[in-house]
């Protein structure tokens, strides 16, 4: 029968059915159900498998905190396990399927565990599968990953879409019960900036399952309207359905919107959104969790908080049970077994731990009080009761209630401990909260509702007024005063059975016991040696119970015991959530080069390079393999002219009076000389006297520089030089600002590139060899007039130029200058022929600036300097940085030219086996030379300066290879440099 | 974090890049004499390791460029004071 649980009244629209599945049974519910409200109203009672001994469970709560029901919803790459059916709100199509089990749900293959529990105990993994010691990774562990765990994953990637969003405001207040609201329409009320957050889909927290009045109304109703007049406020944002997860520094908080429904209907729109909420002050208004009591075999399908009963029958209007018994040692249960009785559910049996006289009067019910439950029965769901005093009761649902612990979980986020209150057998947050943050209501240990309506309101409005907000005087909501007693009540004897404190994790009485037994005495042991309070629930039902029943057992206070740090998140946020739209191509910004229109056109091959997208080589019509474009590209250059776009190597601009004696500071090379008009290659260490980046810099007037640094570096160099001026030389007259993207500039190389500039620079521009000579730098103008920037240096080792324009000409001065140099046969070049050229031409570069070469390890201790002070001057002189048998760089050609030599070998003494002792170097760039006709490398090698003309081994033990290579020089090409000067 | 940066105002540390003490404006200026090579062995790798309030060095990368010398304490992250690195340096005679 569909629906037979369902009732009369509650919050859902009975007018407006909804289809789902669970384990491929189609089922209905109502607009307004959440999943497990729509499965308790169809009867399944059985909803899932432990994580240990795979007992048979059912939903024991109606929120975030359900330790039982939880599921894989949806399928495919949409399947997300572990979804808690308890805060899972329905919508058509809704697929859901129970998880851990092996066969149906109803006959899981895994049972037998729970028949082997007294082998099981806390620990037991410890204990059982020491020996032999192989078989742990091998047999045992992959054995009970394989029995236990929760949900699987789908191991696809996630097809949903996440976003980050960030919301300012003056008072954030992290709940909409009835203390949130209270607080929110009077801090609003004052013109303050106020976010309402609350992490379920209806905002009125436990208004929405209570029949109590307020103002006369229903609390429900006085809900919907508070936050009816709060939406028409301008000050005001709702935020439904927001988690508020963590509390970070200077007011910061991580929230989860789960916006769910909104994404199903259009997939471009995000499932969640992060959102970092920065606000002045806010007020914790989280209310209080129900905790369970421990008696034996208190885990059955059918034994539920009592509010949460409650809250079936009240808000989602389904019966639990047909006859239906409540356990309590707390007036709170009492009401349960009043609101039953309002709505005709037969309650059959009130048991009260307290001997006490009854709190009200139950028609129908039979009264125990100073009555414990110690037994229940029934496999898959609740049959019977056994008290003790003797008695058995026919039950089909059993309402416990230990007690209410305040939801504090957002107070420790910054190591805030919580204190014992022994009026409410409970944990309190202490004052020592997160700066900026208060608490009101039942979070606080203000249990009665219209104490805690009042606390709200006066909270509200004193933040605000804290604020500078001047805050009307209003009178707070008005709802009947209920009292709220407790005696606390961790458990009873179980004898042989068993009783659970954690269902999640399977953790029974027992098992604390054995753990304090066996010399666990802090509470965080305790966690972590019987994983009480672990997993998506965290505890949040068992870990007030569990430190009782540890306190009981070591005799000790509750305020001794104490609670396990909390931490965010407070419920669990998918790791999509933080990746947000960063993911793939997104993860970072694409930045592509001014030339990239044009090589798109060209069919150019790109690759990331740091930040960038630039053309690696440029495939002809019938070339099939990289190899041959990228040769080509070589040959061409050097025979003739090639242009490469090298805008992203970072770009500075320096002005001011005192730039020559800054750059010479962090310089190793002297830079007090530069003439105007020239350029210089530049060398800079960091301070430990390893080497940090290379570059030119050249003077375009007296007080005006341009430096270029590698790709790689340009954000760190800069970095480095700012801090350089603010902080130790701050009166030196010096003004940078990064221009990497403001200019493009191209590379053009080859003996014909000054014909081929020739034919672009406008022509009062001389850049003949005697006018501009080698290492020449110079403002020109190029196409009539458009300014322009000439620098005569090599990367390639030909004769060469750099030419930069405005970033907006980029892609017309590409044009242009192919355009020029088509009678010199002009080709394009990528960062593989680039690659190819400054290894025939034995320049350093990333490979070998790998931060643990110095100076003279990449054979420019030349260059260095002993007559100044400059960035790593000093601790480049350790005695060990200038040891001869360092690893130093050289080049490297294979004796056999038939051979692969490949970056990543190790090099070796030729009669050598490979090992760490016997190592020598590695080869750190390597390339086939199409200039050469073989492969060349460079590389790192031991005292290698001296060895040239020795003969080694290059090892690749991971791709096979081992040859034997010469030591040579790493200028392979054009040694004397006689290209660069025609 | 928020840092309130001297000029700009509060400032998320999203914004910032850290480097580390502040001691780092500090470097020796004595590299001609041969006993500076411990003042600069001293000055690169030797730091307190503080519990409480530690001067340290941020760089609004995202933003206007300025080293700030921050003082935070390292139990609580409470900012306690911050200031443009500059300042700091002319103020233990860095200057001119």
């Amino acid at each position: 029968m569909s629906q037979m649980n369902r009732i009369k009244g509650g919050l859902v629209n009975q007018k407006k059915s909804i289809s789902f599945t669970f384990n491929g049974q189609i089922l209905t519910g109502f607009e307004g159900d959440t999943l497990a409200s729509a499965l308790l109203a169809n009867n399944k009672k059985l909803v899932g498998r432990s994580f240990k001994y795979h007992r048979p469970r059912g939903i024991v709560t109606a929120g975030s905190e359900e330790p039982n029901a939880i599921m894989e919803i949806g399928n495919g790459a949409y399947k997300e396990p572990n979804t808690k059916a308890t805060i899972t709100q329905l919508y058509n199509g809704l697929e859901a399927n129970s998880q851990n089990h092996r066969g149906p749900l109803g006959f899981d293959l895994m049972a037998i565990t729970d028949f082997l529990s007294p082998l099981l105990g806390a620990g037991f993994y410890y204990k059982t599968f020491m020996w032999p010691k192989a078989f742990w990774e091998k047999f045992y562990e992959p054995a009970i990953r394989n029995a236990a765990g929760l949900g699987t994953l789908s191991t696809e990637a996630d097809p949903d879409t996440y976003d980050k969003g960030f919301r300012y405001c003056d008072i954030l207040i992290i709940g909409a019960g009835a203390t949130g609201l209270s607080a929110a329409i009077t801090a609003a009320s004052s013109g303050a900036k106020v976010i309402l957050a609350d992490e379920d889909f209806l905002m009125g927290g436990r208004l929405n399952t209570e029949s109590i009045k307020i103002d006369g109304g229903s609390g429900s109703k006085w809900a919907k309207d508070t936050v009816a007049a709060l939406s028409t406020m301008e000050n005001v944002t709702l935020m439904s359905d927001t988690t508020i997860f963590g509390v970070y520094d200077h007011g910061i908080y991580g929230a989860i919107e789960n916006r769910s429904s909104e994404a199903r209907e259009d997939k471009d729109k995000p499932r969640q959104v992060n959102w970092r909420i920065y606000a002045k002050r806010s007020i914790l208004c989280a209310g209080a969790i129900e905790r369970s009591i421990a008696f034996g075999n208190n885990d059955r399908p059918g034994i539920m908080l009592a509010s949460a009963v409650r809250s079936y029958a009240n808000r989602f209007a389904v019966a639990t049970g047909d006859k239906v018994s409540v356990y309590t040692n707390n007036d709170d249960g009492w009401t349960t077994a009043r609101d039953l009785v309002l709505k005709n559910v037969r309650v059959v049996a009130v048991i009260d731990s307290r001997s006490i006289s009854p709190v009200l009067r139950v028609p129908g019910a039979e009264i125990f009080m100073g009555t414990d439950v110690v037994d229940t029965k029934g496999r898959r769901a609740l049959k019977s009761i056994k008290l003790s005093n003797g008695k058995t009761i026919d039950t089909d649902c059993l309402a416990v209630s230990g007690g209410w612990n305040p939801n504090l979980h957002l107070t420790c986020h910054h190591r805030g401990i919580p204190k014992w209150n022994g009026e409410i057998a409970s944990f309190i947050p202490d004052k020592a909260n997160p700066p900026g943050m208060t608490v009101a209501g039942r979070a606080k240990g203000t249990m009665v509702l219209s104490d805690a309506i009042i606390e709200g309101h006066n909270e509200g409005a004193s933040v605000a007024s804290d604020l500078g907000y001047k805050v009307k005087k209003s009178d707070p909501s008005e709802t009947p005063s209920v009292s709220y007693s407790v005696t606390a009540n961790w458990g009873v004897p179980s004898g042989k059975n068993r009783a659970w404190v954690d269902l999640q994790n399977d953790v029974t009485a027992k098992d604390i016991k054995l753990a304090n037994q066996e010399g666990f005495k802090s509470v965080e042991h305790v966690k972590r040696y019987t994983t009480l309070g672990m997993a998506t629930d965290q505890g949040k039902t068992a870990n007030v119970l569990g430190i009782g029943i540890m306190a009981d057992n070591m005799g000790q206070t509750m305020e001794e015991t104490g609670t396990t740090i909390f931490r965010p998140p407070y419920s669990p946020v998918a790791i999509g959530a933080f990746a947000g739209r960063r993911r793939g191509m997104e993860f970072y910004p694409t930045r592509y080069t001014p030339s990239h229109k044009w090589s798109v056109e060209q069919n150019a091959i790109f690759v990331e390079v740091g930040m960038w997208y630039r053309s690696q080589w440029f495939p002809l019509p019938g070339e099939t393999h990289w190899r041959e474009s990228v040769d080509r590209e070589v040959k061409q250059t050097r025979a003739s002219v090639g242009i490469c776009d090298v805008t992203t190597l970072g770009k500075i601009d320096i002005k001011g009076s005192d730039v020559s004696e800054f750059l010479n500071k962090v310089y190793v090379n002297a830079f007090a000389k530069v003439p105007v008009g020239k350029t210089r290659y530049g060398l800079m260490l960091r301070e430990d006297g390893m080497v940090m980046d290379d570059g030119t810099t050249a003077r375009l007037s007296e007080n005006h520089f341009v430096m270029t640094t590698t790709t790689a570096n340009a954000v760190n160099v800069y970095r480095h030089l700012q801090f350089c001026h603010q902080c130790l030389w701050p009166d030196l007259d010096v003004h940078m600002i990064s221009v990497t993207e403001q200019f493009a500039q191209y590379a053009v190389a080859g003996p014909n590139s000054r014909k081929l500039l020739q034919k672009v620079i406008d022509s009062d521009c001389d850049i003949s060899n005697e006018a501009f000579p080698y290492m020449a730098a110079g403002e020109i103008t190029v196409c009539g007039g458009i300014p322009a920037r000439l620098f005569r240096i090599s990367f390639s080792g030909e004769l060469a130029y750099e030419i930069a324009v405005q970033t907006r000409y980029g892609d017309s001065l590409m044009r242009v200058l192919m355009e020029a140099g088509e009678e010199f046969n002009v080709v394009p070049y990528g960062t593989e022929a680039l690659g190819v050229m400054r290894i025939e031409k034995g320049h350093a570069a990333g490979p070998e600036l790998n931060g643990q070469t110095s100076a003279y390890d990449l054979g420019m201790g030349g260059m260095v300097s002993g007559k100044k002070d400059f960035i790593g001057y000093k601790l480049g002189l350790r005695e060990d940085l200038l040891r001869d048998d360092r690893m130093q760089m050289v080049g490297f050609k294979p004796v056999n030219t038939q051979d692969l030599l490949q970056a990543g070998s190790h090099l070796l003494n030729l009669r050598d086996k490979p090992s760490t002792e016997t190592d020598q170097g590695w080869i750190s760039s390597c390339i086939y030379s199409p200039i050469l006709g073989h492969y060349i490398g460079i590389g790192f090698i031991k005292s290698g300066h001296s060895r040239k003309g020795e003969f080694v081994r290059a090892v690749d033990l991971v791709r096979g290879n081992d040859i034997e290579v010469e030591i040579c020089s790493p200028h392979f090409v054009d040694p004397e440099g006689e290209r660069l000067r025609v | 974090m928020i840092i309130n940066h001297p000029l700009l105002g509060p400032r998320d540390s999203e914004e910032f890049v850290y480097l580390g003490a502040a001691d780092l404006i500090n470097r020796p200026n004595n590299w001609e004499q041969d006993a500076s090579a411990e003042d600069f062995y001293q000055y690169q790798y030797i730091r307190e390791n503080i519990a409480g309030d530690h001067r340290e060095l941020w760089y609004h990368e995202q933003g206007d460029q300025s080293w700030l010398v921050v003082t935070r304490n390292t139990l609580s992250h409470e900012i306690i004071n911050v200031e443009l690195a500059q300042d700091v340096s002319r103020g233990i005679g860095r200057g001119k």
